[in-house]
């Protein structure tokens, strides 16, 4: 059953992946021209850079994800099948995560070749992406549960989102530099602590949306 | 099936409704009817589970089948796929229920194409498919043809007849044979159409499920 909920959500998030990863790679085109072509400042700063556009990137969806199945009654049909919201929160995190961590791991590598990137540190930023990524998809759903329905949810759930993500900014960037195991271990921590909680977090506000 | 003992209704700050008692049992079928803004899709939600009861308990047990206001069919599946995603859930198919709405024809059309009515008829044909024993209906004719209202009486006639109930919210009569009315405790006027509000006794506002809130 959470099954058939990933596969529904991932269907219509992948149909509007383009959105962030067309996001990260136009970020990743404007560095250059703001910082200037000096190869090594580039090669320096672009890996911290390319987390920090995938930090923005993740809040472009945040709208579409829990928004319109509150308003369209979808959630209302799942509470009344006995779905418990925690069961939802979940498949809605699995199937944002699959719609939007590959295709911007992807997205990385032609990121990575503007930059000037090497290939160790385009590892380690792959390594970081997809450790903190599920993590960056947990906080996107649970920041859209808490939001739907307020005036300007979008702005308001990047105010909210984009502190609760610094940890995974700073231990991400941090694993980028040569033989910085500890950060890539803390990143992995952070990671596992927001995927795990988010359900019962993004689960209770889905409770609350009904009363 | 349904019971209903000394439920009370709290939005807000304001008392929708207190000490309703209801039972509803196989075959049955109760009508709610009263003014805007007296609780109709309220208690429905309570009976749904949808909303916590102020007060009084709610026994229900048998699976329900919702229909609410908003169709909850994916605007770009197809209606055959997006009424097969739920029949998929309730472990159904949906092809009868289609042919009972009479819908069947536009299984292929993706569902932000269709009509108001289509989509309600779409949404009732939900209902049928899920095979729960207990029709949980708010305002089910809103938007129908007369032919919808007729095919949509038809369907729970059958439903009854089956050993289901049906508990319904409408200001639109329903093509309902020996149905019950349920009116609320000091509020309602009866059944038929909505009454003129003379000395209605609460302010009307909408008192459907309000996202978010507004009190932050």
């Amino acid at each position: 059953m959470i099954l058939s909920l990933i596969r529904r959500d991932a269907l219509r998030g992948l149909r509007a992946a383009g959105l962030p990863v067309a996001f990260f790679l136009i970020a990743a085109t404007l560095f250059p021209f703001a910082v200037g072509p000096d190869a090594r400042l580039l090669a320096t700063a672009g890996g911290g850079m390319l987390w920090l556009a995938a930090l923005l990137a993740a809040l472009l969806p945040i709208e579409r994800l829990v928004a319109p199945d509150a308003e369209g009654g979808v959630l209302d049909q799942f509470a009344v099948r006995g779905i418990a919201d925690e069961s939802v929160a979940a498949a809605k995190i699995a199937a944002h995560w699959l719609g939007f961590g590959p295709p911007l791991m992807i997205a990385a590598l032609p990121g990575a070749a503007l930059l000037g990137l090497d290939t160790a540190t385009l590892g380690r930023l792959e390594a970081g992406l997809a450790i903190g990524t599920p993590a960056l998809a947990a906080l996107g759903v649970t920041v859209a549960a808490l939001t739907v329905g307020l005036r300007g949810a979008g702005a308001l759930a990047g105010l909210v989102l984009l502190p609760l993500a610094v940890p995974l900014l700073i231990f991400g960037a941090g694993a980028l530099s040569p033989g910085d195991g500890q950060a890539l271990k803390l990143l992995a921590a952070t990671a596992l602590l927001l995927t795990a909680g988010a359900p019962f977090a993004a689960g209770a506000a889905l409770r609350a949306l009904r009363d | 099936m349904l019971a209903l003992r000394g439920v009370a209704c709290l939005r807000g700050d304001r008392l929708l409704f207190e000490d309703v008692d209801l039972t509803l049992a196989a075959g049955e079928a109760l009508v709610v009817t009263g003014p805007n803004g007296i609780g109709k899709s309220s208690l429905l939600r309570i009976a749904a589970g949808l909303l916590r009861a102020s007060a009084g308990t709610v026994e229900r047990d048998v699976g329900a089948a919702w229909l609410g206001e908003a169709a909850a069919l994916d605007g770009e599946r197809t209606l055959g796929e997006a009424l097969g995603f739920w029949a998929m859930l309730d472990g159904t198919t949906p092809n009868a229920a289609m042919i009972t709405m009479g819908v069947e024809h536009l299984a292929r059309v993706p569902v932000r194409y269709l009509s108001t009515g289509q989509r309600r008829r779409a949404a009732i044909a939900r209902t049928i498919a899920s095979g729960a024993p207990l029709w949980l209906l708010d305002e089910p004719a809103n938007g129908l043809d007369v032919e919808g209202v007729e095919r949509l009486g038809a369907a729970m006639t059958a439903h009854r007849a089956r050993g289901g109930a049906v508990l319904v919210a409408t200001h639109l009569p329903l093509p309902l044979e020996d149905a019950s009315n349920f009116s609320f405790p000091g509020g309602s006027r009866g059944p038929g159409p909505e009454p003129t509000g003379s000395g209605a006794p609460a302010p009307r506002w909408d008192l459907g499920p309000r996202l978010g809130g507004g009190t932050v």
